[in-house]
């Protein structure tokens, strides 16, 4: 067993601090350690998506990072995005506009979502087919996951205006 | 007493039947609170991983696991040796065969369970299989079902018996040591006759290739043994967790009381959960040699090599007709390869599943289908990847013989279609091959199909591109794919289906709660579909009862009734039927105890979408939520306490939802990339529960559809090697490669169903698939192609374009 690493991670707003083997991947970190399961696993092979969190503003797979990279990173998944009480549009317009069904995509799907509105907040649908075609969705065909998109940045863009 | 709100309000409060409601599930989903199997943790949990074999085809020589147990965090490891003992190194499949959980002697796939090493967590349980070291003596590899019925080798020794002769299967005498069963339906001789003196004859071999149902979430389970109470509990993504209950106490001698097994939330399943693989059994075995909980959770390349592979069907066909384009018989053979193991998942009776509906939604009086199963050195399954038991290859293979025949009559396939469709009027149609199909109108919903794409325009448009190509003007050329498919699903009648001897009927049972709510368990599981809130809305609609305030609960047999689970679109179609039958018991109740409120007659009070009301009087009435209150705090005389039902269904047929789909395709014959312009889809699924999940399934449907017509499959090369087995090569569709859909209905309810409803969730792939497959051949047809093998994706158009000679 190789020597065991000193890692510091900011994961939701929390600090977290332990020591990891250097080949421990940050998706088994975040689950197994942490606790946090709302990114699932679905390939561990950067295909589908469903691991999906925010490293230090960027959209990843965590599950082919090893916890080791992520060192000193400040992280966001699903469990950061909303919660009850307290949504983001996007998980409004998923309900609303039926963009999900059994639910195993979502986390990865909204955590790619929120970053891709951030990036172009006013989005076509090809940019959003584009954006999102890093996250693979074997239930919904995609066609309701692309109008909660459009619905969540029309609301998010007119909430803003409105603040202006 | 006065009403303060207009019935229609009343309606619309309850959130029934017909409503797009918004799913209840959701709010957990959205925001990462599923709890799926491999979320699941429990003190003191172990970790369990396969060891599996490189070989196709190969003894096990010896097993060596010493180094293995001397890796830190390393428990145990499991062989075949340690599970011989218990009875357990071999397991009954669900097609009458049987299965090695672990490699006994032999392996016969790549990727085959070996060894079970037990440890503390996932990363020393891959240590730990690691260092074990099998040695194996190589031995011929068959891929080919047609050289395997031919070859010397044989695959299953244990199916040969010692004087070299070979017993019968589980469905018959068996022609050869690689043969598993004939299978046959229909009238032979008058079929052969027929098409010896047609006018007309096609023909067309077509192979279905082996593709995988991939749900985003793989298999898993846990499994924890209470030595102390006896008590086995066992979660795990299971499609049918009562059956996995009942196989369980066969197969380990714990009585089924004793058991528990729960579904949890299920990320998917599209069939590929309704087995029973070994990774259940050893889960069981290492809790109860540890004395801990363990869990399995495969990894996506263990998911695509191993654990339920789907079609893979051989299929010759030949179709008669008149010179006018009537067709007068149909003739088909399957070679159907199933791997090393037969663990299809069809009802006992039919081990070619639902095939026998290949005469599809014509109106065909003879017709033969013989099928062959054989054994390969490929993974077992024989899954229905969303379909409802090889309806798939059934409604692809007619929808392919039907192109094929238009091409050799000349005529128009949309026309060819129309004119053989089986009449409204001839409904109930009993089929040549066996079936009697429920209901049905097929021509009203072509006719609305092809108005609304303007298929005259669209037949005009291609001509105009054939001519624009031969001028050189564009490489684009355009197809215009047509399908109109029948299903059969819900299964369906215990008389004549069943698996593994269990009756396929389904259940719901109903507690209504003193102040007006109520929670409803059933014996199915929702994968996606959307149980919890399309059931509530069956049971408002039939008890008066909000379905926000209602409950359904699945998945757990210690508090769900017995039902055989979810796949073959049966949910609706049965455990639906099951809900409006209990609901109507409560409702029975219910009118007693409204009754005696009122102080009238049985007889001389009615339903009234949330109330029963005095006859002629709708302002004396009882609200369902007073009767509810009513049911516990009133001695009412002849009448038990309470408000609860229980209803087992037993559906007298099968449901036969159908549809018509048109895909318009661009294809460039240099690159072979396609280019979807346009989808619609028309399905008839009978009374429609709820209409937003409808759309979503159709959508979700179609694009497991394209996945599958357009590049999704399971190859292996000679050696036996999974050439698929990551998602790098295993085509999954994304958002970028995904068309919009224009989804449309008609509504033709089933006469035989409480509530008229067929269940729609497999209909969009199974009449997807040819139709996305149509496009592509239809853009080919005026170059000359007759029919080529999917998957179609840019490599294998481009050849099509190169063969034609479209490339100059
Ligand atoms: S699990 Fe990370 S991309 Fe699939
Ligand atoms: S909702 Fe099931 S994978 Fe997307």
């Amino acid at each position: 067993m190789a020597k065991k690493m000193h890692i510091k991670l900011k994961v939701n707003g929390k600090e977290e601090e332990f020591l990891a083997e250097p080949r421990e991947l940050l998706i088994y970190t975040l689950r197994e350690r942490l606790n946090i399961t709302g990114p699932h696993i679905g390939c561990e092979t950067s295909h589908c998506g469903a691991c999906t969190v925010t490293i230090n503003g960027k959209s990843v797979k965590s599950c082919t990072m090893f916890v080791a990279q992520a060192d000193g990173a400040d992280i966001t998944t699903i469990e950061g995005i909303g919660a009850a009480g307290n949504l983001h549009p996007l998980q409004e317009a998923f309900k609303e506009h039926h963009g999900l069904q059994c639910g195993y995509c979502t986390p990865g799907m909204i955590t790619r979502a929120a970053k891709l509105l951030e990036e172009i907040p006013s989005p076509t649908e090809e940019q959003i087919r584009f954006g999102m075609a890093g996250n693979i969705c074997r239930c919904t065909g995609y066609q309701n996951i692309v109008k909660s998109i459009q619905a969540a940045a029309a609301q998010m863009n007119a909430a803003r205006e409105a603040a202006e | 007493m006065k009403d303060e709100i207009s019935r229609d309000d009343r309606v619309a409060n309850l959130k029934g039947m017909g409503c797009s409601r918004k799913r209840v599930e959701d709010a957990r989903f959205t925001q990462g609170k599923g709890n799926y199997v491999d979320d699941i943790k429990l003190d003191g949990m172990l970790f369990g991983d396969f060891v599996r074999s490189p070989y196709a085809h190969a003894r096990v020589t010896n097993i060596d696991t010493s180094a293995a147990l001397k890796v830190p965090g390393v428990l145990a490891v499991l062989t075949a040796a340690d599970l011989a003992p218990l009875g357990l190194h071999w397991m009954p499949t669900l097609a009458g065969d049987k299965q090695m959980v672990l490699a006994d002697g032999k392996v016969l796939f790549q990727g085959q369970e070996v060894a079970f090493v037990v440890a503390v967590d996932r990363y020393a349980a891959a240590d730990g299989i690691d260092a074990v070291v099998v040695d194996y003596e190589e031995l011929p590899v068959i891929v080919d079902p047609f050289e395997s019925q031919q070859s010397d080798v044989v695959l299953r020794e244990d199916l040969v018996a010692l004087d070299g002769s070979i017993p019968p299967g589980a469905h018959g005498p068996r022609k050869h040591h690689n043969h598993i069963f004939t299978w046959s339906a229909g009238d032979k001789d008058p079929t052969l006759e027929v098409i010896a003196n047609a006018e007309v004859v096609a023909e067309a071999s077509m192979y279905y290739h082996r593709t995988h149902p991939c749900p985003l979430e793989t298999c898993g389970c846990v499994a924890s043994m209470d030595k102390v109470n006896g008590k086995l509990t066992l979660w795990g993504t299971f499609q049918a967790p009562h059956a996995i209950r009942t196989v369980v106490s066969l197969i380990s001698g714990i009585e089924e009381h004793n058991i528990r097994v729960i579904s949890p939330d299920i990320g998917g399943g599209f069939g590929n959960k309704v087995g029973a693989y070994s990774g259940y059994v050893c889960s069981v075995v290492a809790s109860i040699v540890t004395g801990k909980p363990v869990k399995w959770i495969e990894d996506r390349m263990d998911n695509l090599m191993t654990t339920a592979f789907a079609r893979d069907y051989h299929m010759t066909g030949k179709i008669a007709a008149t010179p006018e384009g009537r067709i007068t018989g149909l003739w088909c053979h399957v070679t159907a390869d199933h791997g090393a193991f037969d663990a299809c998942a069809d009802p006992s009776k039919f081990p070619a599943g639902f095939m026998n509906i290949c005469t599809g939604s014509y109106d065909i009086p003879t017709a033969f289908l013989e099928v062959d199963g054989v054994y390969t050195n490929k993974a077992p399954g024989g899954v229905s990847y969303r379909c409802s038991f090889r309806v798939t290859e059934a409604v692809y293979f007619i929808e392919r013989m039907i192109e094929v025949l238009a091409i050799k009559l000349n005529m128009d396939a949309a026309e060819l279609r129309r004119i053989n469709f089986i009449r409204k009027e001839q409904f109930p149609y009993k089929a040549a091959l066996g079936w009697e199909y429920d209901s049905g109108d097929y021509h009203t919903a072509w006719d609305k199909a092809l108005a609304t794409v303007d298929y005259a325009g669209l037949r005009a448009e291609q001509a105009q591109r054939v001519a624009d190509f031969k001028a050189g003007k564009t490489r684009k050329i355009m197809g215009i794919g047509l399908s109109f498919f029948t299903e059969i699903v819900g299964a369906g009648p215990v008389k004549n289906c069943d698996i593994l001897g269990l009756g396929m009927f389904d259940s719901c049972e109903i507690r209504i709660h003193p102040t007006g709510s109520a929670i409803a368990r059933l014996g199915t599981i929702s994968q996606g579909q959307g149980h919890a809130t399309t059931f509530a809305q069956i049971l408002a609609s039939e008890i008066g009862l909000p379905a926000d305030s209602i409950t359904i609960e699945e998945g757990d047999t210690d508090t769900a009734p017995y039902g055989l689970g979810t796949y073959g679109s049966r949910s609706t179609p049965v455990a639906g039927a099951a809900t409006a039958m209990a609901g109507r018991k409560i409702r029975a109740k219910a009118q007693m105890i409204a009754a005696w409120l009122l102080e009238v007659h049985d007889n001389d009070v009615e339903f009234d979408v949330d109330r029963f009301v005095v006859k002629g009087s709708p302002e004396r009435f009882k609200t369902m939520k007073e009767i509810a209150f009513a049911a516990y705090n009133q001695a009412i005389p002849g009448l038990e306490p309470g408000l609860e039902a229980v209803s087992y269904y037993d559906p007298p047929n099968m449901t036969y939802p159908f549809g018509a789909y048109v895909c318009v395709m661009d294809i460039d014959v240099d690159t072979g990339v396609t280019e979807i312009r346009r989808f619609y889809a028309l399905d008839d699924c009978g009374t429609r529960i709820n209409p937003m999940i409808i759309e979503g399934q159709v959508h979700g449907g179609l694009t497991e559809a394209l996945a599958v017509a357009l590049g999704q499959e399971i190859a292996y090369d000679k050696m036996g090697n999974v050439k698929t087995g990551t998602l790098m090569d295993f085509f999954l569709p994304t958002a970028w490669e995904v068309p919009n859909y224009e989804t449309d209905f008609t509504v033709t309810p089933s006469p035989h169903h409480p509530i008229g409803a067929k269940g729609v969730g497999e209909s969009p792939h199974v009449g997807g698939v040819p139709c996305f497959s149509n496009a592509v051949q239809d853009a080919f047809r005026p170059f000359g192609n007759i029919h080529t093998n999917m998957p179609h994706d840019h490599w294998r158009i481009w050849q099509m374009a190169n063969k034609l000679g479209l490339h100059g």
